[in-house]
């Protein structure tokens, strides 16, 4: 499926990573989410895109990033328009805390836009909303450059 | 005459990996086998020089401190999981929670390792006798165990997250406080292994209530969101209590309490709701949350920190075959 969302996200059946993107109240369209089960077929992104993951345990990284964003990246032209990474997780998880995302940020020379825990708080909510926006700003200005 | 097949009412099922019905019961599996393991492998006796440099204050809130953590996992591990295997949705739930009952003794016995490492028999004694005297503390305790033994199910649920979630962090910001001055690093070490498992059962517990809700009528739903803040407040206030009977005499209780309100909130949201306390309330100590979690700070974000200053990481060639982790 086609997606010009500019936050495309996993979360699991616990749907923390779910919700904590409904507080953001992103315009429809603007926000996608990845399927649950790796046997469906992936995303397919159309426009640049910031994704955010969850990290679900600690094991020094290794099967941190979901085998579903795994498949989602593993296609060339989504990986292409990738150009931030969201993380969340539980600082529970000492030096593995949103493992996942600095995984992917590393892997795909990204920049790892911000961390929160679980859900995420209303601080949290809005610093991502805010820092969003800015970061969209920055990047078109650097296209028209 | 009818040949009669004896029909067989209530049949005994084996439990099938190879059918989960709920994947996150497979998934917590792999994560909490994968992260076993025992205090042998942490090098305790290398906190025995560290340890006779701290003054008896120190050494009295450490020991109790631990002893306090003690009465929790032996009430999580031989009540709590327990008491919730009986309502369990499906059987893979069951052996995740066998799991976590087991856990729950490692790190009971964990504790033990630490106190025969530091302490002398006569001091662990008058440790344990402690815990039985100290009234804030058997108040908590008394009031997880009466859910346990209650009747409703969802409650069960709710109190076995509070310990997992909050009631515990009294006790684990003590390591940690010892962490950040380089102190007691290996006992520090042994409880973030303590500190990553407890996250995994707050959180498999939580999202097993949440399933739960899913059938239940909004009234019922309601009752049990405030049910849930009614706990943690009364949990909070004997935490409060308990905090400045350890914590006072060292001049640590605001910063206690600043770590409690914090994992407070953590606890809210394992259970599916909102946070309760503002941002300006929960400001744990810095140095306190890079002992738990390096790198936790705002300059790793590109957001909160000085965006300007942030360098991309290292560009790695990225091949299909490098995303198999």
């Amino acid at each position: 499926m086609q997606t010009s969302a500019s936050l495309i996200y996993f979360s699991s059946v616990s749907n923390y990573t779910h919700r904590f993107v409904e507080k953001l109240k992103l315009p429809e369209g603007q926000t996608a989410r990845l399927p649950l089960r790796t046997n469906e077929e992936t995303l397919s992104a159309e426009e640049p895109f910031v994704l955010m993951l969850p990290t679900y345990g600690a094991n020094g990284g290794k099967g941190s990033v979901p085998k579903q964003v795994i498949k989602f990246l593993n296609v060339e032209s989504n990986r292409n328009l990738l150009r931030g990474v969201i993380g969340s997780g539980n600082t529970n998880f000492h030096d593995s805390y949103c493992i996942a995302g600095d995984i992917v940020a590393q892997k795909c020379a990204v920049p790892h836009l911000y961390r929160f825990e679980l859900m995420g708080t209303e601080d949290d909510v809005s610093k991502v909303h805010k820092g969003l926006e800015e970061f969209w700003k920055q990047q078109s200005s650097l296209l028209t450059v | 005459m009818t040949t009669t097949t004896s029909k067989i009412i209530d049949p005994i099922h084996a439990i099938n990996w190879n059918r989960v019905e709920d994947p996150k019961d497979a998934e917590v599996w792999d994560r909490l086998t994968s992260n076993f393991w025992l205090p042998e492998k942490v090098p305790l006796s290398n906190d025995i020089q560290s340890w006779a440099q701290l003054n008896d204050d120190e050494k009295r809130m450490t020991t109790r401190v631990l002893t306090g953590l003690t009465l929790l996992d032996s009430i999580q591990g031989t009540r709590g999981a327990v008491s919730l295997i009986p309502d369990v949705l499906t059987m893979h739930e069951e052996a995740v929670l066998s799991n976590l009952v087991f856990m729950e003794q490692v790190h009971a016995k964990s504790y033990s390792s630490i106190f025969s490492t530091l302490l002398s028999t006569a001091e662990i004694d008058e440790a344990f006798a402690w815990s039985v005297d100290n009234e804030p503390l058997q108040r908590k305790a008394r009031t997880i165990v009466d859910h346990y033994e209650g009747d409703d199910p969802q409650k069960r649920k709710i109190a076995s997250v509070m310990l997992e979630s909050f009631l515990f962090y009294s006790g684990f910001y003590a390591p940690m406080y010892w962490s950040s001055r380089a102190q007691l690093t290996n006992t520090a070490d042994l409880i973030r292994l303590i500190i990553r498992d407890e996250a995994i059962h707050g959180y498999y517990i939580g999202y097993k209530y949440q399933r739960n809700l899913e059938n239940d009528s909004p009234e019922r739903r309601e009752e049990l969101k405030n049910y849930t803040f009614e706990l943690l407040q009364d949990l909070f206030d004997i935490e409060e209590s308990y905090t400045r009977d350890l914590y006072d005499p060292l001049g640590l209780t605001e910063d206690v309490m600043a770590f409690l309100r914090y994992n407070a909130n953590k606890t809210l949201m394992n259970l599916g709701y909102e946070a309760l306390f503002p941002s300006e309330m929960v400001r744990v100590n810095p140095a306190i949350l890079a002992a738990l979690t390096p790198n936790s700070d705002e300059n790793h974000d590109f957001f909160s920190g000085s965006g300007s200053s942030y360098v991309i990481g290292k560009a790695v060639e990225t091949e299909d075959e490098d995303w198999d982790f």
